[in-house]
Protein backbone atom coordinates (compact mmCIF):
# COMPACT_ATOMS: atom_id res chain seq x y z
CA UNK A 1 0.00 0.00 0.00
CA UNK A 2 2.64 2.64 1.21
CA UNK A 3 4.32 1.38 -2.23
CA UNK A 4 1.57 2.01 -4.01
CA UNK A 5 0.69 5.72 -2.39
CA UNK A 6 4.32 6.34 -2.98
CA UNK A 7 4.17 5.32 -7.13
CA UNK A 8 1.12 7.65 -7.26
CA UNK A 9 3.36 10.39 -5.94
CA UNK A 10 5.62 10.39 -8.79
CA UNK A 11 3.55 9.56 -11.59
CA UNK A 12 2.72 12.64 -13.52
CA UNK A 13 -0.98 14.08 -12.43
CA UNK A 14 -2.08 13.68 -16.13
CA UNK A 15 -1.61 10.13 -16.12
CA UNK A 16 -3.02 9.41 -12.56
CA UNK A 17 -6.23 7.43 -13.68
CA UNK A 18 -4.27 4.99 -15.94
CA UNK A 19 -1.63 4.95 -12.89
CA UNK A 20 -4.84 3.95 -10.32
CA UNK A 21 -6.72 1.77 -12.67
CA UNK A 22 -3.19 -0.26 -12.92
CA UNK A 23 -2.70 -0.22 -9.47
CA UNK A 24 -7.02 -1.21 -8.73
CA UNK A 25 -6.15 -3.74 -11.23
CA UNK A 26 -2.53 -5.31 -9.59
CA UNK A 27 -4.11 -4.68 -5.89
CA UNK A 28 -7.50 -6.04 -6.31
CA UNK A 29 -8.23 -6.33 -2.38
CA UNK A 30 -7.10 -3.17 -1.29
CA UNK A 31 -9.21 -1.20 -4.20
CA UNK A 32 -11.39 0.60 -1.42
CA UNK A 33 -8.22 1.95 0.45
CA UNK A 34 -6.70 2.86 -3.02
CA UNK A 35 -9.61 4.52 -3.80
CA UNK A 36 -10.45 6.67 -0.67
CA UNK A 37 -6.52 7.87 -0.42
CA UNK A 38 -5.74 8.53 -3.90
CA UNK A 39 -7.02 11.93 -5.30
CA UNK A 40 -9.17 11.72 -7.96
CA UNK A 41 -10.78 13.97 -10.40
CA UNK A 42 -13.99 15.35 -9.19
CA UNK A 43 -17.78 14.47 -10.82
CA UNK A 44 -20.46 16.21 -11.31
CA UNK A 45 -23.94 15.38 -11.36
CA UNK A 46 -27.44 17.24 -12.32
CA UNK A 47 -30.30 17.57 -9.86
CA UNK A 48 -33.07 17.71 -11.88
CA UNK A 49 -35.47 18.76 -9.27
CA UNK A 50 -33.03 21.65 -8.88
CA UNK A 51 -31.68 22.19 -12.24
CA UNK A 52 -28.29 23.04 -10.52
CA UNK A 53 -25.06 20.42 -11.12
CA UNK A 54 -23.73 19.33 -7.77
CA UNK A 55 -20.44 17.68 -7.06
CA UNK A 56 -19.82 13.70 -6.48
CA UNK A 57 -17.53 12.47 -3.27
CA UNK A 58 -17.58 10.30 -0.66
CA UNK A 59 -19.66 12.02 1.84
CA UNK A 60 -22.23 12.18 -0.49
CA UNK A 61 -22.79 8.80 -1.56
CA UNK A 62 -25.35 6.15 -0.38
CA UNK A 63 -24.56 2.67 -2.51
CA UNK A 64 -24.66 4.08 -6.05
CA UNK A 65 -26.81 7.21 -5.67
CA UNK A 66 -25.68 10.77 -4.31
CA UNK A 67 -27.53 13.39 -2.41
CA UNK A 68 -27.48 16.71 -3.90
CA UNK A 69 -27.38 19.72 -1.85
CA UNK A 70 -29.83 21.46 -3.33
CA UNK A 71 -32.61 19.65 -3.35
CA UNK A 72 -31.41 17.16 -0.31
CA UNK A 73 -32.60 14.48 -2.56
CA UNK A 74 -30.49 11.15 -3.81
CA UNK A 75 -29.75 10.86 -7.87
CA UNK A 76 -30.94 8.44 -8.90
CA UNK A 77 -33.34 8.41 -6.79
CA UNK A 78 -32.87 5.93 -3.67
CA UNK A 79 -35.64 4.96 -1.16
CA UNK A 80 -33.99 5.49 1.91
CA UNK A 81 -30.89 6.89 1.60
CA UNK A 82 -29.52 8.55 4.62
CA UNK A 83 -29.95 12.44 4.97
CA UNK A 84 -28.56 14.74 7.71
CA UNK A 85 -30.44 15.80 10.79
CA UNK A 86 -32.35 18.69 10.36
CA UNK A 87 -30.09 21.31 12.49
CA UNK A 88 -26.97 19.84 10.20
CA UNK A 89 -29.40 20.38 7.04
CA UNK A 90 -30.15 23.82 7.95
CA UNK A 91 -26.12 24.49 8.37
CA UNK A 92 -25.77 22.79 5.03
CA UNK A 93 -28.15 25.23 3.03
CA UNK A 94 -26.60 28.36 4.59
CA UNK A 95 -23.09 26.79 3.69
CA UNK A 96 -23.94 26.11 0.43
CA UNK A 97 -25.48 29.82 -0.62
CA UNK A 98 -22.65 31.32 0.99
CA UNK A 99 -19.82 29.24 -0.85
CA UNK A 100 -21.52 29.93 -3.95
CA UNK A 101 -21.33 33.39 -4.05
CA UNK A 102 -17.74 32.77 -2.90
CA UNK A 103 -17.29 30.30 -5.84
CA UNK A 104 -18.83 32.82 -8.65
CA UNK A 105 -16.67 35.61 -7.59
CA UNK A 106 -13.09 33.92 -7.59
CA UNK A 107 -13.75 31.53 -10.06
CA UNK A 108 -16.24 33.21 -12.53
CA UNK A 109 -18.32 29.72 -13.04
CA UNK A 110 -17.64 26.50 -12.18
CA UNK A 111 -19.83 24.06 -9.69
CA UNK A 112 -19.41 24.22 -5.76
CA UNK A 113 -21.51 22.10 -2.91
CA UNK A 114 -20.98 22.11 0.38
CA UNK A 115 -21.96 18.74 2.66
CA UNK A 116 -22.31 18.79 6.61
CA UNK A 117 -22.88 15.69 8.86
CA UNK A 118 -22.79 14.76 12.37
CA UNK A 119 -19.77 12.56 13.36
CA UNK A 120 -19.65 9.69 15.58
CA UNK A 121 -17.82 11.88 18.13
CA UNK A 122 -20.72 14.55 18.68
CA UNK A 123 -18.64 16.81 16.45
CA UNK A 124 -19.49 17.45 13.14
CA UNK A 125 -17.71 17.48 9.63
CA UNK A 126 -18.05 19.45 6.43
CA UNK A 127 -16.79 19.12 2.82
CA UNK A 128 -16.66 21.93 0.59
CA UNK A 129 -16.07 21.41 -3.07
CA UNK A 130 -15.20 23.35 -5.94
CA UNK A 131 -14.68 22.15 -9.43
CA UNK A 132 -13.99 24.56 -12.17
CA UNK A 133 -13.10 24.37 -15.75
CA UNK A 134 -11.01 26.65 -17.86
CA UNK A 135 -10.66 25.07 -20.98
CA UNK A 136 -11.59 26.16 -24.08
CA UNK A 137 -14.46 23.78 -24.36
CA UNK A 138 -15.29 24.87 -20.69
CA UNK A 139 -16.49 28.11 -19.01
CA UNK A 140 -13.33 29.59 -19.10
CA UNK A 141 -13.69 32.54 -20.91
CA UNK A 142 -10.96 34.03 -21.88
CA UNK A 143 -9.32 31.28 -24.12
CA UNK A 144 -5.68 31.43 -22.30
CA UNK A 145 -6.11 28.16 -21.58
CA UNK A 146 -6.34 25.14 -23.77
CA UNK A 147 -7.06 22.76 -21.17
CA UNK A 148 -7.12 23.37 -17.44
CA UNK A 149 -8.64 22.68 -14.66
CA UNK A 150 -8.75 23.79 -10.91
CA UNK A 151 -10.43 21.21 -7.78
CA UNK A 152 -10.21 22.35 -4.46
CA UNK A 153 -11.54 19.82 -1.63
CA UNK A 154 -11.47 21.02 2.17
CA UNK A 155 -12.37 18.94 4.42
CA UNK A 156 -13.07 20.66 7.89
CA UNK A 157 -13.63 17.89 11.20
CA UNK A 158 -14.99 20.03 14.44
CA UNK A 159 -14.53 18.05 17.45
CA UNK A 160 -16.83 18.18 20.47
CA UNK A 161 -17.41 21.20 22.17
CA UNK A 162 -15.66 21.85 25.49
CA UNK A 163 -15.99 24.68 27.53
CA UNK A 164 -17.55 26.40 24.22
CA UNK A 165 -13.79 25.72 22.50
CA UNK A 166 -13.39 23.01 20.00
CA UNK A 167 -11.01 21.83 17.95
CA UNK A 168 -10.85 21.18 14.40
CA UNK A 169 -8.83 19.67 11.22
CA UNK A 170 -8.69 20.81 8.56
CA UNK A 171 -7.13 18.59 5.33
CA UNK A 172 -7.42 21.33 1.71
CA UNK A 173 -6.45 18.88 -1.74
CA UNK A 174 -5.91 21.37 -4.53
CA UNK A 175 -5.71 19.57 -7.65
CA UNK A 176 -4.86 21.49 -10.96
CA UNK A 177 -3.87 20.65 -14.40
CA UNK A 178 -3.80 23.42 -17.72
CA UNK A 179 -2.04 23.58 -20.51
CA UNK A 180 -0.98 25.71 -22.99
CA UNK A 181 -0.43 25.84 -26.82
CA UNK A 182 1.00 29.18 -28.68
CA UNK A 183 3.67 29.07 -31.08
CA UNK A 184 6.67 30.30 -29.91
CA UNK A 185 6.48 28.46 -27.04
CA UNK A 186 4.98 25.12 -27.82
CA UNK A 187 3.07 23.25 -25.88
CA UNK A 188 3.23 23.78 -21.78
CA UNK A 189 1.21 21.78 -19.51
CA UNK A 190 1.64 22.04 -15.46
CA UNK A 191 -0.52 19.65 -13.63
CA UNK A 192 -0.13 18.18 -10.06
CA UNK A 193 -1.87 18.43 -6.55
CA UNK A 194 -1.26 19.56 -2.99
CA UNK A 195 -2.44 18.73 0.19
CA UNK A 196 -1.79 20.38 3.53
CA UNK A 197 -3.49 19.30 6.74
CA UNK A 198 -4.18 22.00 9.32
CA UNK A 199 -5.18 21.57 13.20
CA UNK A 200 -6.49 23.67 15.45
CA UNK A 201 -7.36 23.89 18.72
CA UNK A 202 -9.38 26.29 20.84
CA UNK A 203 -11.94 27.47 18.42
CA UNK A 204 -14.21 29.24 19.55
CA UNK A 205 -16.68 26.69 19.15
CA UNK A 206 -19.86 28.95 19.07
CA UNK A 207 -18.40 30.60 16.04
CA UNK A 208 -19.65 27.85 13.96
CA UNK A 209 -22.44 26.30 15.76
CA UNK A 210 -24.40 29.79 15.94
CA UNK A 211 -24.51 29.97 12.01
CA UNK A 212 -27.84 27.93 12.53
CA UNK A 213 -29.57 30.64 14.43
CA UNK A 214 -27.25 33.68 14.87
CA UNK A 215 -27.80 37.01 13.28
CA UNK A 216 -23.29 36.93 12.87
CA UNK A 217 -22.40 34.77 10.35
CA UNK A 218 -20.36 32.69 12.28
CA UNK A 219 -19.14 30.05 9.49
CA UNK A 220 -16.80 33.14 8.91
CA UNK A 221 -13.93 31.95 10.26
CA UNK A 222 -13.62 28.60 8.76
CA UNK A 223 -14.28 30.34 5.05
CA UNK A 224 -11.59 32.75 5.88
CA UNK A 225 -9.14 30.13 6.30
CA UNK A 226 -10.47 28.66 2.79
CA UNK A 227 -9.55 31.79 1.47
CA UNK A 228 -6.23 32.37 2.91
CA UNK A 229 -5.64 29.16 1.98
CA UNK A 230 -6.67 28.97 -1.56
CA UNK A 231 -4.92 32.32 -2.22
CA UNK A 232 -1.59 30.61 -0.67
CA UNK A 233 -2.30 27.60 -2.90
CA UNK A 234 -2.46 29.54 -5.98
CA UNK A 235 0.36 31.89 -5.08
CA UNK A 236 2.70 28.75 -3.77
CA UNK A 237 1.81 26.95 -7.71
CA UNK A 238 1.56 29.81 -10.11
CA UNK A 239 2.83 32.84 -9.12
CA UNK A 240 6.25 34.11 -10.55
CA UNK A 241 8.04 35.26 -7.57
CA UNK A 242 9.08 39.09 -7.70
CA UNK A 243 12.17 38.27 -5.92
CA UNK A 244 13.27 35.83 -8.65
CA UNK A 245 12.70 38.25 -11.89
CA UNK A 246 15.88 39.17 -11.40
CA UNK A 247 17.50 35.08 -11.31
CA UNK A 248 15.70 34.87 -14.56
CA UNK A 249 16.90 37.96 -16.30
CA UNK A 250 20.51 36.79 -14.61
CA UNK A 251 20.71 33.21 -16.22
CA UNK A 252 18.96 34.09 -19.46
CA UNK A 253 22.88 34.38 -20.13
CA UNK A 254 23.78 31.34 -18.36
CA UNK A 255 22.20 27.95 -17.51
CA UNK A 256 18.43 27.30 -19.02
CA UNK A 257 18.53 24.57 -16.74
CA UNK A 258 19.04 26.23 -13.42
CA UNK A 259 16.80 29.03 -14.76
CA UNK A 260 13.99 25.99 -14.99
CA UNK A 261 15.14 24.56 -11.87
CA UNK A 262 14.94 27.54 -10.45
CA UNK A 263 11.92 29.30 -11.12
CA UNK A 264 9.87 26.16 -10.37
CA UNK A 265 11.46 25.58 -7.31
CA UNK A 266 11.07 29.39 -6.08
CA UNK A 267 7.16 29.45 -7.77
CA UNK A 268 6.29 26.37 -5.44
CA UNK A 269 8.06 27.98 -2.49
CA UNK A 270 7.60 31.31 -2.27
CA UNK A 271 4.71 33.14 -0.29
CA UNK A 272 3.43 36.75 -1.05
CA UNK A 273 4.61 39.09 1.56
CA UNK A 274 0.75 39.48 2.06
CA UNK A 275 0.56 43.09 3.42
CA UNK A 276 3.29 44.80 1.01
CA UNK A 277 2.32 43.48 -2.17
CA UNK A 278 -1.28 43.96 -3.36
CA UNK A 279 -2.22 42.24 -6.39
CA UNK A 280 -1.82 43.77 -9.74
CA UNK A 281 -5.13 43.66 -10.93
CA UNK A 282 -6.94 45.62 -8.36
CA UNK A 283 -5.31 48.95 -8.96
CA UNK A 284 -8.36 50.15 -10.34
CA UNK B 1 -7.79 -2.83 -18.15
CA UNK B 2 -8.63 -5.73 -15.90
CA UNK B 3 -11.99 -7.26 -15.78
CA UNK B 4 -13.77 -6.62 -12.68
CA UNK B 5 -15.26 -9.96 -12.79
CA UNK B 6 -12.27 -11.64 -12.81
CA UNK B 7 -9.29 -9.41 -11.25
CA UNK B 8 -6.70 -12.46 -11.23
CA UNK B 9 -4.53 -11.02 -14.13
CA UNK B 10 -1.90 -12.76 -16.16
CA UNK B 11 1.30 -12.76 -16.03
CA UNK B 12 1.63 -10.71 -19.16
CA UNK B 13 -0.75 -7.97 -18.24
CA UNK B 14 0.90 -7.55 -14.94
CA UNK B 15 4.49 -7.30 -16.97
CA UNK B 16 2.95 -4.77 -18.80
CA UNK B 17 1.14 -2.43 -15.78
CA UNK B 18 5.34 -2.96 -14.06
CA UNK B 19 6.62 -1.84 -17.90
CA UNK B 20 3.97 1.21 -17.37
CA UNK B 21 4.78 2.19 -14.51
CA UNK B 22 9.05 2.15 -15.21
CA UNK B 23 8.73 3.86 -18.55
CA UNK B 24 6.71 6.76 -17.17
CA UNK B 25 8.81 7.23 -13.94
CA UNK B 26 9.57 10.84 -13.90
CA UNK B 27 13.66 11.94 -14.21
CA UNK B 28 15.75 10.93 -12.03
CA UNK B 29 13.90 8.94 -10.40
CA UNK B 30 13.34 5.67 -11.98
CA UNK B 31 15.15 3.53 -9.31
CA UNK B 32 12.33 4.56 -6.59
CA UNK B 33 9.77 3.69 -8.95
CA UNK B 34 11.44 0.08 -9.68
CA UNK B 35 11.76 -0.12 -5.56
CA UNK B 36 7.93 0.22 -5.36
CA UNK B 37 6.90 -1.37 -8.69
CA UNK B 38 8.72 -4.70 -7.13
CA UNK B 39 7.40 -4.73 -3.90
CA UNK B 40 4.22 -4.32 -5.45
CA UNK B 41 4.63 -7.39 -7.81
CA UNK B 42 5.98 -9.66 -5.31
CA UNK B 43 7.24 -11.71 -7.95
CA UNK B 44 11.00 -10.60 -8.93
CA UNK B 45 11.14 -13.37 -11.96
CA UNK B 46 8.34 -11.05 -13.58
CA UNK B 47 9.56 -7.85 -12.59
CA UNK B 48 13.29 -8.35 -13.89
CA UNK B 49 11.58 -9.51 -16.89
CA UNK B 50 9.57 -6.29 -16.61
CA UNK B 51 12.48 -3.96 -15.80
CA UNK B 52 14.49 -5.50 -18.90
CA UNK B 53 12.28 -4.05 -21.21
CA UNK B 54 11.27 -0.86 -19.69
CA UNK B 55 14.86 0.02 -18.42
CA UNK B 56 16.44 0.37 -21.70
CA UNK B 57 13.16 2.56 -23.32
CA UNK B 58 13.70 4.92 -20.36
CA UNK B 59 17.20 5.41 -20.83
CA UNK B 60 17.19 6.10 -24.50
CA UNK B 61 14.16 7.73 -24.00
CA UNK B 62 15.37 10.56 -21.35
CA UNK B 63 18.91 10.45 -22.72
CA UNK B 64 20.60 9.06 -19.22
CA UNK B 65 23.95 10.28 -19.10
CA UNK B 66 26.63 6.84 -18.14
CA UNK B 67 29.69 7.22 -17.22
CA UNK B 68 32.71 5.17 -18.75
CA UNK B 69 35.04 3.48 -17.16
CA UNK B 70 38.85 4.27 -16.52
CA UNK B 71 37.76 7.89 -16.75
CA UNK B 72 37.40 8.45 -20.70
CA UNK B 73 34.08 10.58 -20.21
CA UNK B 74 30.48 10.27 -20.19
CA UNK B 75 28.55 8.66 -22.71
CA UNK B 76 24.79 9.30 -23.90
CA UNK B 77 22.07 6.66 -24.31
CA UNK B 78 20.17 7.01 -27.24
CA UNK B 79 18.93 5.57 -30.05
CA UNK B 80 21.41 7.37 -32.60
CA UNK B 81 24.64 5.41 -30.59
CA UNK B 82 22.72 2.08 -30.25
CA UNK B 83 24.66 -0.67 -31.86
CA UNK B 84 23.10 -3.31 -30.18
CA UNK B 85 20.63 -3.39 -26.65
CA UNK B 86 23.25 -3.00 -24.43
CA UNK B 87 26.53 -1.45 -26.34
CA UNK B 88 26.25 2.20 -27.13
CA UNK B 89 28.53 4.46 -29.47
CA UNK B 90 30.54 7.08 -28.40
CA UNK B 91 31.59 9.24 -31.24
CA UNK B 92 33.76 11.63 -29.07
CA UNK B 93 36.02 8.85 -27.63
CA UNK B 94 35.38 6.49 -30.94
CA UNK B 95 34.64 3.88 -27.70
CA UNK B 96 31.64 1.36 -27.57
CA UNK B 97 30.43 1.66 -23.98
CA UNK B 98 28.75 -1.94 -22.82
CA UNK B 99 25.74 -0.88 -20.41
CA UNK B 100 23.50 -2.42 -17.59
CA UNK B 101 20.63 -0.96 -17.79
CA UNK B 102 18.97 -1.92 -14.97
CA UNK B 103 21.24 -1.08 -12.53
CA UNK B 104 22.29 2.38 -14.87
CA UNK B 105 25.67 1.81 -15.56
CA UNK B 106 28.51 1.62 -17.75
CA UNK B 107 30.39 -2.16 -17.09
CA UNK B 108 33.00 -2.11 -19.87
CA UNK B 109 34.08 -0.04 -23.01
CA UNK B 110 36.89 -0.91 -25.78
CA UNK B 111 37.84 1.01 -28.80
CA UNK B 112 35.21 1.35 -31.88
CA UNK B 113 36.08 -1.24 -34.96
CA UNK B 114 36.36 0.53 -38.40
CA UNK B 115 33.53 -0.23 -39.65
CA UNK B 116 31.41 2.00 -36.80
CA UNK B 117 33.63 5.06 -36.91
CA UNK B 118 32.55 7.56 -39.96
CA UNK B 119 35.33 8.31 -42.96
CA UNK B 120 37.98 10.95 -42.07
CA UNK B 121 35.89 13.52 -44.58
CA UNK B 122 33.13 12.90 -42.13
CA UNK B 123 34.70 13.23 -39.01
CA UNK B 124 36.27 16.14 -39.79
CA UNK B 125 32.94 18.11 -39.61
CA UNK B 126 31.79 16.11 -36.56
CA UNK B 127 34.60 17.08 -34.70
CA UNK B 128 34.45 20.60 -35.43
CA UNK B 129 30.75 20.50 -34.52
CA UNK B 130 31.26 18.79 -31.21
CA UNK B 131 34.26 21.11 -30.10
CA UNK B 132 32.00 24.26 -30.95
CA UNK B 133 29.37 22.41 -28.96
CA UNK B 134 31.32 21.45 -26.43
CA UNK B 135 32.14 24.98 -25.23
CA UNK B 136 27.96 25.68 -25.38
CA UNK B 137 26.93 23.03 -23.22
CA UNK B 138 29.21 23.35 -20.26
CA UNK B 139 28.92 27.58 -20.16
CA UNK B 140 24.54 27.06 -20.42
CA UNK B 141 24.04 23.45 -18.49
CA UNK B 142 25.54 23.24 -15.04
CA UNK B 143 25.24 18.83 -15.13
CA UNK B 144 24.92 18.88 -19.64
CA UNK B 145 26.52 16.40 -21.93
CA UNK B 146 26.31 16.85 -25.64
CA UNK B 147 27.35 14.23 -28.26
CA UNK B 148 27.04 14.58 -32.29
CA UNK B 149 26.68 11.56 -34.21
CA UNK B 150 26.88 10.52 -37.40
CA UNK B 151 23.23 8.96 -38.65
CA UNK B 152 23.19 8.35 -42.54
CA UNK B 153 26.36 8.76 -44.75
CA UNK B 154 29.42 7.82 -42.55
CA UNK B 155 31.10 6.44 -45.16
CA UNK B 156 31.04 9.36 -48.04
CA UNK B 157 34.59 10.36 -48.55
CA UNK B 158 34.41 13.61 -49.96
CA UNK B 159 32.48 16.18 -51.74
CA UNK B 160 29.69 14.93 -53.51
CA UNK B 161 26.90 13.19 -51.21
CA UNK B 162 24.99 14.26 -48.52
CA UNK B 163 24.76 12.55 -44.88
CA UNK B 164 23.29 13.59 -41.15
CA UNK B 165 24.15 14.41 -37.98
CA UNK B 166 21.80 14.24 -34.99
CA UNK B 167 22.82 16.68 -32.14
CA UNK B 168 22.04 15.43 -28.13
CA UNK B 169 21.90 17.42 -25.55
CA UNK B 170 20.94 16.37 -22.12
CA UNK B 171 20.96 17.85 -18.72
CA UNK B 172 19.40 16.75 -15.37
CA UNK B 173 18.97 17.96 -11.92
CA UNK B 174 18.18 15.84 -9.45
CA UNK B 175 17.47 17.09 -5.84
CA UNK B 176 15.66 14.42 -3.97
CA UNK B 177 16.43 16.13 -0.29
CA UNK B 178 14.52 18.76 -1.50
CA UNK B 179 11.84 16.95 -3.65
CA UNK B 180 12.75 18.45 -7.10
CA UNK B 181 13.89 17.22 -9.94
CA UNK B 182 14.28 18.47 -13.68
CA UNK B 183 15.58 17.52 -16.73
CA UNK B 184 16.56 19.44 -20.06
CA UNK B 185 16.85 17.54 -23.40
CA UNK B 186 17.13 18.55 -26.78
CA UNK B 187 17.69 16.59 -30.29
CA UNK B 188 18.83 18.18 -33.39
CA UNK B 189 18.59 16.71 -36.82
CA UNK B 190 20.70 18.24 -39.09
CA UNK B 191 20.52 17.52 -42.98
CA UNK B 192 23.32 18.24 -45.17
CA UNK B 193 22.37 18.77 -48.55
CA UNK B 194 25.06 18.69 -51.47
CA UNK B 195 23.61 19.26 -54.02
CA UNK B 196 21.68 22.58 -52.77
CA UNK B 197 24.83 23.71 -50.67
CA UNK B 198 22.55 23.99 -47.28
CA UNK B 199 22.21 22.30 -44.38
CA UNK B 200 18.62 21.53 -42.69
CA UNK B 201 18.10 22.36 -39.08
CA UNK B 202 15.91 20.68 -37.13
CA UNK B 203 15.10 20.67 -33.49
CA UNK B 204 12.98 19.15 -30.58
CA UNK B 205 13.39 20.47 -26.88
CA UNK B 206 11.73 19.08 -23.90
CA UNK B 207 11.94 20.50 -20.50
CA UNK B 208 10.20 18.33 -17.39
CA UNK B 209 10.49 19.34 -13.61
CA UNK B 210 8.91 17.39 -11.02
CA UNK B 211 8.27 19.01 -7.19
CA UNK B 212 6.77 16.25 -4.45
CA UNK B 213 6.74 17.97 -1.63
CA UNK B 214 3.21 18.04 0.22
CA UNK B 215 2.09 16.80 -3.33
CA UNK B 216 3.03 16.23 -6.70
CA UNK B 217 3.16 19.08 -9.08
CA UNK B 218 5.00 18.41 -12.77
CA UNK B 219 5.72 20.82 -15.40
CA UNK B 220 5.62 19.31 -18.77
CA UNK B 221 6.76 21.46 -22.17
CA UNK B 222 7.60 20.65 -25.69
CA UNK B 223 8.76 22.74 -28.42
CA UNK B 224 9.94 22.08 -32.24
CA UNK B 225 11.91 24.45 -34.17
CA UNK B 226 13.33 24.47 -37.74
CA UNK B 227 15.94 26.50 -39.58
CA UNK B 228 18.72 26.38 -41.93
CA UNK B 229 22.43 27.31 -42.85
CA UNK B 230 24.73 27.09 -45.72
CA UNK B 231 26.98 24.16 -46.41
CA UNK B 232 30.41 25.58 -45.83
CA UNK B 233 33.81 24.24 -44.25
CA UNK B 234 33.56 22.09 -41.24
CA UNK B 235 34.35 24.80 -38.93
CA UNK B 236 32.63 27.53 -40.96
CA UNK B 237 29.65 24.88 -40.51
CA UNK B 238 30.07 24.16 -36.71
CA UNK B 239 30.19 27.94 -35.98
CA UNK B 240 27.08 28.83 -38.02
CA UNK B 241 24.92 25.66 -36.55
CA UNK B 242 25.95 26.08 -33.16
CA UNK B 243 24.88 29.55 -32.85
CA UNK B 244 21.81 28.50 -34.37
CA UNK B 245 21.01 25.71 -31.83
CA UNK B 246 22.21 28.49 -28.93
CA UNK B 247 20.04 31.02 -30.29
CA UNK B 248 16.81 28.71 -30.32
CA UNK B 249 17.56 26.85 -26.94
CA UNK B 250 18.00 30.52 -25.30
CA UNK B 251 14.65 31.75 -27.08
CA UNK B 252 13.21 29.00 -26.09
CA UNK B 253 14.08 29.25 -22.21
CA UNK B 254 12.76 32.88 -22.84
CA UNK B 255 9.26 31.80 -24.10
CA UNK B 256 9.16 29.24 -21.14
CA UNK B 257 9.70 32.04 -18.66
CA UNK B 258 7.16 33.78 -20.38
CA UNK B 259 4.71 31.17 -20.36
CA UNK B 260 4.93 31.45 -16.52
CA UNK B 261 4.63 35.06 -16.43
CA UNK B 262 1.65 35.06 -17.87
CA UNK B 263 0.16 32.35 -15.61
CA UNK B 264 -1.32 34.66 -12.71
CA UNK B 265 -2.52 37.54 -14.42
CA UNK B 266 -4.09 35.77 -17.80
CA UNK B 267 -3.63 32.18 -18.34
CA UNK B 268 -4.79 31.22 -14.45
CA UNK B 269 -7.78 34.33 -14.04
CA UNK B 270 -9.23 31.14 -16.34
CA UNK B 271 -9.37 28.88 -13.50
CA UNK B 272 -9.23 31.18 -10.40
CA UNK B 273 -8.92 34.55 -9.43
CA UNK B 274 -6.35 36.29 -7.08
CA UNK B 275 -8.90 38.69 -5.59
CA UNK B 276 -13.07 38.42 -6.20
CA UNK B 277 -14.48 39.96 -9.02
CA UNK B 278 -15.07 43.07 -6.55
CA UNK B 279 -11.49 43.14 -6.12
CA UNK B 280 -12.09 42.77 -2.91
CA UNK B 281 -11.40 39.97 -0.10
CA UNK B 282 -14.76 38.57 -0.21
CA UNK B 283 -17.50 39.96 2.50
CA UNK B 284 -18.26 36.96 4.61
CA UNK B 285 -19.93 38.97 6.94
CA UNK B 286 -22.05 40.27 4.42
CA UNK B 287 -21.98 37.63 2.48
CA UNK B 288 -25.51 36.28 2.68
CA UNK B 289 -27.44 39.50 1.76
CA UNK B 290 -24.90 39.44 -1.01
CA UNK B 291 -26.35 35.94 -2.36
CA UNK B 292 -30.37 37.38 -1.52
CA UNK B 293 -29.87 40.38 -3.43
CA UNK B 294 -28.48 38.30 -6.18
CA UNK B 295 -31.13 36.15 -6.03
CA UNK B 296 -34.01 38.43 -6.55
CA UNK B 297 -32.02 39.82 -9.07
CA UNK B 298 -31.62 36.56 -11.32
CA UNK B 299 -35.71 36.25 -9.78
CA UNK B 300 -36.05 39.36 -11.63
CA UNK B 301 -33.96 38.93 -14.49
CA UNK B 302 -31.92 41.98 -13.79
CA UNK B 303 -28.58 39.51 -14.03
CA UNK B 304 -28.79 37.25 -16.60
Amino acid sequence: MEAAMDLMRRISPNQSETALSALLALLPHHSSELLSQVDQPLQVLMDGECAKEFILCEYNRDADSYRSPWSNKYFPPLEDGSLPSAEMRKLEIEANAIFSVYRDQYYEGGVSSVYVWEDDRQGFVSCFLIKKDGSKTGDGRRGYLHEGSWEAIHVIEVGPEEDGKAHYCLTSTVMLSLTTEEKPSGTFNLSGSIRRQDRSSNVKVNHMIMLVGGEERPLCDMFKSFEKDELKDRNRVFEIPFPTTETMAMSLSSPPMILSYVLVLAILHWQPPRASRKPPDCGT
Amino acid sequence: MADPENPELTEKQKKEIAKWFLANAPTGEIQYVAKDVRLLMGDDRLYDMAAAEAFPLFNKDHLVVLEMPGRSGDVIISTFGEIDGANFFDPRTAQVATVDHVKQVCTNVRPANDDELPSAYIEEFRFALDAELCKYVVDTYPKGTCAVYCTRGKDVDGPGADFDFAVVISASRTSPQNFCNGSWRSIWTLEFKDDLQVVEVKGNMQVVAHYFEEGNVQLNTKHECRNSTIFQSPEDCAASISNIILHHETEYMASIEESYSHLPDTTFKDLRRKLPVTRTLFPWQNAMQFSLTRDIAIELGINK
